[in-house]
């Protein structure tokens, strides 16, 4: 997928490698690098995913890093109902109803 | 050129600190643990009044009281005859970006200009950074917010996507990490590269903006009942929330008020864990921050944290997730109310609690917090079953956190579990003896933590 510059998009950059990271962490994640995501318009005139790319942010500040999605998705959504839940609801209005209001 | 490297930015972080602060530390670090606290609190050169309004001018504060009634009418179906309290709850959710936050942005902010500062940056991947957002979008101050949200495969924790969403809207740079205890490197390279406030949760400013929430709620009671609430309950995690509200009460004459802290129980979880992060469902409220937080308050952003709880916290209290979820639905079905999770741990404490106190007592729960995509039980329930955890109803007691939730049965099910607070106030003594010259654990010292812990001077000095 081509970006043109213009584009609101989001960079990907390793801030730790797996040896630059302190001893002190668990085991997993001194196995992995730091990350980090930063989102912003792009300034390279033209790039492909996984390509470096310049990007000015929204406060100005412009940051280099590799381009990995134009304009992606928040992502995060309600789920889907838990039925557990709507159980535990169910049985507390039960018991409400069966209960006499006070003055 | 300035070096980068992990290395020779954490040996800069006290300069980096201090010059991002506008707060001269020097006074309260002659003393490797000893402080004159008050002093530290007295550099905000506000009253409470004069708090108030700086908050009133933003859009923060004054929020709702609510009185439970029907979730009070069910404590009292269960509890002994003449037992449950009337149970309130703040809805600090009505606050500008959603939760009690606001407070603490408010009047870090108002600091922040007034010194000069052009923009702000904080590291917080909770609640704490919309508000930063919200209060730098109004005043024209730029805003970084730092964040820990994906594992190494690149999954995000739905609630912390959610509040990188928000802090977007206000128009704030979002920096997300994975998972790691150096987005404290990260956070210090973003204050170096751009000479901004360093917007931290754990400044004289950011503590005494809780205390209107703390004076609101003795005020509302007043009017509500005539009299002091018996017992306030705060959700407890870096400590904030609870020593700010706590001396608030004290602030408007609540002498006598209990102050409980209540956290959900996140044990086994290692909180730097790649694998463990998104096996939790809370990302805040836990004890993974509580425990650290109470027992040992100096492990933050800032050279001395004005959040101290074990000053002012009387008990602490822990509730399991499955606990938490089950009252957020009960808020919504029996009270109307849908609010995000992590304040309905101390919803949680507080029905508890209820069956136990008098009909005649009163309990306050000092916030709400906004409900939202990735934030609700549903979200975080079902992201949580599509990565193998069980869901399932029972007996509370047998939750194992990153394996299962457990949604009670019954509401008889959920109970409090208290913290042995002795054993953190022991343990913050010994830590600060450990850390003092030999010869120098005299009077001041054993007044000192006599305050810091609410130990009698005489249980200090044995300890000593």
């Amino acid at each position: 997928m081509t970006s043109l510059a213009g584009n609101w998009v989001q960079i990907h950059n390793i801030v730790l490698r797996p040896d630059q990271r302190p001893e002190t962490l668990p085991a997993e994640t001194r196995a992995v690098p730091l990350e980090l995501r930063v989102k912003g318009w792009q300034i390279t005139g033209r790039a492909e995913i996984g390509q470096e790319v310049r990007i000015r942010t929204v406060l100005g500040r412009e940051q280099t890093g590799t381009l990995i999605a134009v304009n992606p998705e928040y992502g995060h959504d309600f789920g889907r109902a838990i039925p557990e839940l709507l159980a535990a609801g169910d049985e507390l209005v039960a018991m409400m109803r069966d209960t006499p209001k006070e003055g | 050129m300035t070096k980068t490297d992990y290395a020779s930015v954490m040996a800069r972080k006290g300069d980096i600190m201090l010059s991002s602060l506008g707060i001269d530390y020097a006074p309260f670090m002659a003393h490797p643990a000893m402080f004159d606290y008050e002093a530290l609190m007295g550099l905000v050169p506000y009253d409470i009044d004069q708090v108030r309004q700086v908050q009133s001018r933003a859009g923060v504060g004054s929020t709702a009281l609510i009185e439970l009634r029907q979730i009070t009418r069910l404590a009292r179906k269960l509890a002994p005859k003449g037992k449950g309290a009337r149970i309130f709850v703040k809805d600090e959710a009505a606050n500008p970006s959603g939760s009690y936050k606001a407070r603490r942005a408010a009047l870090s902010l108002h600091h922040a200009e007034h010194a000069g500062f052009k923009g702000v940056v904080t590291a917080t991947s909770g609640n704490y950074g919309a508000a930063v957002a919200s209060q730098a979008a109004r005043r024209n101050l730029a805003c970084v917010v730092v964040q820990e949200v994906y594992d190494s495969h690149g999954i995000g924790q739905p609630e912390i996507l959610e509040k990188g969403r928000a802090c977007e809207i206000y128009g704030a740079e979002v920096a997300q990490l994975s998972v790691g205890p150096e987005l404290f490197y990260s956070f210090l390279r973003v204050l170096e590269d751009t000479g901004y406030f360093n917007a931290s949760l754990y400044t004289p400013f950011a503590i005494a903006g809780v205390e209107p929430l703390g004076f609101e709620i003795v005020e509302q009671m007043r009017d509500a009942t005539g009299t002091t609430p018996d017992v306030v309950i705060c959700t407890h995690a870096g400590g904030g929330n609870l020593t700010g509200t706590a001396r608030g009460l004290r602030k408007a004459g609540a002498d006598h008020t209990q102050i409980i802290g209540a956290s959900v129980d996140l044990t086994g979880l290692h909180m730097a864990s790649d694998t463990d992060f998104n096996r939790k469902h809370f990302t805040t409220g836990h004890t993974g921050f509580g425990i650290p937080f109470a027992g040992w308050p100096d492990r933050t952003d800032v050279p001395r944290n004005a959040a101290r709880v074990l000053r002012y916290m009387d008990r602490y209290l822990l509730l399991k997730q499955g606990e938490v979820f089950y009252m957020t639905e009960a808020l919504a079905r029996l009270e109307g109310l849908e609010r995000g999770p992590a304040g309905n741990i101390s919803l949680a404490a507080a029905f508890a609690l209820s069956q136990e106190m008098d009909a005649d007592q009163t309990i306050v729960v000092q916030e709400t917090e906004y409900a939202g995509a990735g934030k609700q039980p549903s979200a975080q329930l079902d992201f949580a079953r599509r990565r193998g955890i069980d869901i399932l109803r029972g007996d509370s007691e047998s939750e194992i956190p990153g394996q299962n939730v457990i949604i009670p049965d019954d509401p008889r099910r959920i109970r409090v579990r208290d913290v042995d607070m002795t054993k953190l106030r022991r343990s913050l003594v010994k830590k600060v003896v450990a850390m003092s010259e030999p010869g120098t654990c005299g009077d001041d010292l054993v007044s000192f933590l006599a305050e810091e812990t609410q130990m009698p001077r005489a249980d200090v000095a044995a300890l000593i």
